[in-house]
């Protein structure tokens, strides 16, 4: 009967969202998402309880957001809740077909409705000698078991700094050591960096992936945009009208330094693309004269090779980040800006989007099958949504609708968040949301911010 | 009774130098005869030469003067400069480039009379200095003369209607350069808001390219400009509005760089 409940729940999600599961397919394959319930951890201290808050609000986000799970809305947990592994050791010891000792207490508590639970996430904090500390631990409510080692998942300390950072840094980390279990890639040490105009000019920025720990990179006070990352997220490649013309500028990320880049003598030089072994890049210059045309060199600009000759635009070259054989660009081959696919020498050219409107802002997802992009579909010029599309098949799903203008949008290395721009009113702000386009939330508030892409962790 | 006393005095005086004169022993010369009165009817004399002037005396280029004269006692009355015989009471308009001194000659019977007139021709300011004056500055030049092309929505060619102002605007940059042969203008291509920031400033370098070109076939030195594209980051208007969206589908001249 319990079970028959779940099943019909899944149906009914499946239903109305099959078609997104159909082409993101690798993102929420499998039908049955496990079920997790993670009650609020507590804390005793001075500062504790107040940054235990943050901690749960930041695993609660953490989880809600993830493709690979299912959170258990909290209004649906029991009364009573366990804090410390003895209290389930001690709801476990109770026998199990007598009246609970403490309704709450044993695993099968939560598996029963309306949690229906098929994890359990408990877990406790406190001030320890000026850090924040956490004890965090997963258990599976699979029913016949009676041990609480064969119960447990994991269990873990995780400390962080008596702040709020210090606590979402610990929620994180929780969050990801749970969505780990699940095939979920950790999101932690990944950063997105973006083009704000807060100080007045366009600079490049960076944050943390959840949007905290905002701080300026670039200080021109020209135009600096277009920014872009080495999969191995060491560097940044912007362009910025700091000298004059818009020219490419190479950025660390371990010193902080610009490093030497040597720009074509050209009326511009854009939108950098990385090989996945970040030692060689793509971008569009015009320093053959005529329309900007893609170009292949090393990561500092020299060794220069043409790989496009279209005689129209050719910009926003992306290199799939998974072969490292093939390109997927903006081309206005057919007129209106259209999204293509070549190999590395600029052959077998292939338009991927319908031809339709505009389509723009190409970005692979980190296994290379699908690309998210902005498109005009059905709409006036200007007016773009994000959509994702399986390259092959070239099937492709709408994330976005009547939200604002919503472009650039770049895959989270977990292949399951999307990071974009939507521009609902006069400034654009970065948002970010589930790969199938669900948990949609703004991670920006100050100035107008564009532009995002999502950096790996450093390898 | 006063003419009396005067004839007296007279008489008086006369007898005084008839003593003298006695005392010296001269006879007296007999009075000389008075000179006969021309007769005016027979043009038996030389020509008379009432009045030769020129009204007025003093003209600019192009203004007329009038010769006015009166002879008499003449056959023929001569006026040089081309005007030639002439009736002795006459007045004749005449337009000199110059200043000039007309001759007339009457002749006569009785021999020939010359008289001059002479019309002085002002030469007017010279133009110059008003024009420079009102010559326009390098600066002026550029932000009144040398206007901004428009473009199409996703295109970078001269459009038919924007013709005139290309070649105002060459027009206006050859005089530029002429003024100022070290003088840099820079092209820089814009576009509205609706198309990706990327795809614009690709397009915004072609537009910049497209005005450089055509203003080089116009005959404006090609190394004197230079372009730089802008995409959609410099707007000059940001209303939603296609009226906006066209203003902002430009090609822009500025000074230097």
């Amino acid at each position: 009967m319990r079970t028959l409940t779940i099943s019909i729940s899944f149906l009914l999600t499946l239903g109305i969202a099959s078609a997104r599961q159909q082409v993101v397919g690798d993102v929420s394959k499998g039908a049955a998402k496990p079920l997790i319930a993670v009650p609020d951890f507590r804390a005793t201290g001075t500062t504790a309880p107040t940054l235990m808050a943050v901690f749960n609000s930041t695993v609660q986000n953490d989880l809600q957001s993830s493709p690979q799970i299912k959170f258990v809305p909290k209004t649906l947990y029991p009364l009573r809740v366990p804090q410390v592994p003895n209290d389930l050791a001690a709801g476990l010891a109770a026998p199990t077909n007598g009246p609970a000792p403490t309704p709450g207490f044993r695993p099968a508590d939560w598996l029963a409705a309306p949690a229906n639970a098929n994890y359990l996430g408990i877990g406790y904090g406190a001030e320890d000698r000026g850090l924040f500390v956490v004890f965090g631990y997963f258990y599976t409510t699979a029913p016949n078991i009676t041990d609480l080692q064969q119960a447990q998942v994991f269990g873990k300390v995780y400390t962080g700094s008596l702040d709020q950072s210090g606590a979402m840094d610990a929620a994180h980390h929780y969050a990801a050591d749970i969505l780990a279990i699940f095939g979920g890639q950790s999101l932690i040490g990944s950063k997105i960096v973006f083009v704000s105009d807060r100080t007045g000019s366009k600079e490049i920025w960076e944050m943390n992936w959840d949007g905290s720990e905002q701080h300026q990179i670039t200080k021109y006070g020209s135009i600096s945009t277009f920014p872009s990352a080495s999969p191995d997220g060491r560097l940044v490649a912007f362009t910025t009208y700091a000298t004059g013309y818009p020219a490419i500028q190479l950025f660390s990320l371990d010193t902080g330094r610009k490093l030497p880049f040597y720009n074509q003598r050209a009326s511009m030089n854009a939108f950098v693309s990385f090989t996945p072994d970040s030692k060689q890049i793509v971008f569009s210059s015009t320093a053959a004269g005529g329309p900007a045309q893609l170009y292949l060199a090393n990561a500092d600009g020299s060794g220069l090779r043409r790989i496009t000759n279209s005689g129209t635009i050719e910009v926003e070259a992306k290199i799939n980040p998974k072969t490292g054989t093939e390109i997927v660009d903006v081309s206005g081959r057919s007129g209106l800006p259209q999204v293509y696919k070549m190999n590395m020498e600029g052959a077998d050219v292939q338009r991927l989007s319908a031809g339709t409107g505009e389509a723009t802002n190409p970005a692979w997802s980190p296994d290379g099958v699908h690309i998210a992009f902005a498109w005009t579909k059905g709409f006036e010029p200007g007016n773009y949504n994000i959509f994702v599309m399986d390259v092959i098949t070239k099937e492709t799903i709408q994330l976005t609708a009547n939200e604002g203008r919503n472009e650039n949008p770049t895959w989270a290395p977990d292949g399951a968040h999307i990071v974009y721009a939507s521009k609902r009113g006069r400034q654009s702000q970065i948002w970010v949301m589930n790969a199938d386009g669900t948990g949609k939330h703004p991670l920006t508030e100050k100035g107008s911010n564009e532009k995002p892409v999502w950096v790996n962790a450093e390898k | 009774m006063r003419r009396q006393k005067i004839s007296l005095a007279l008489l008086a005086a006369l007898f005084v130098v008839l003593l003298a004169g006695c005392s010296k022993k001269v006879p007296p010369a007999p009075p000389q005869a008075p000179a006969p009165m021309p007769e005016n009817n027979a043009p038996s004399g030389k020509p008379v030469i009432s009045y030769f002037a020129a009204e007025p005396t003093t003209v600019t280029v192009g203004q007329p003067s009038s010769l006015r004269w009166s002879v008499t006692d003449a056959t023929s009355v001569k006026i040089d400069n081309a005007i030639g015989e002439v009736s002795p009471n006459g007045r004749r308009g005449v337009y000199p480039t110059a200043t000039t001194t007309y001759h007339l000659t009457a002749t006569g019977p009785g021999g020939i009379a010359e008289a001059d007139a002479t019309v002085t021709v002002s030469t007017p300011p010279p133009p110059a200095p008003m024009p420079t004056a009102a010559q326009p500055t390098i600066q002026e030049i550029m932000t009144k003369q040398v206007q901004d092309l428009h473009f199409d929505y996703d295109k970078s060619d001269i459009r038919g209607e924007d013709q005139a102002i290309l070649q105002g605007d060459a027009s206006a940059l050859r005089t530029v350069f002429q003024m100022d042969s070290n003088f840099i203008v820079t092209i820089e291509g814009h576009c509205d808001e609706r198309g990706s920031a990327e795809y614009n400033l690709a397009l915004g370098d072609r537009r910049a390219a497209a005005t450089k070109d055509a203003l080089i076939t116009l005959g404006v030195p090609g190394d004197k400009l230079k372009t730089i594209s802008y995409g959609k980051e410099r707007p000059i208007c940001t209303e939603a509005l296609e009226d906006c969206y066209a203003r902002n589908r430009r090609a822009h001249f500025s000074a230097g760089q």
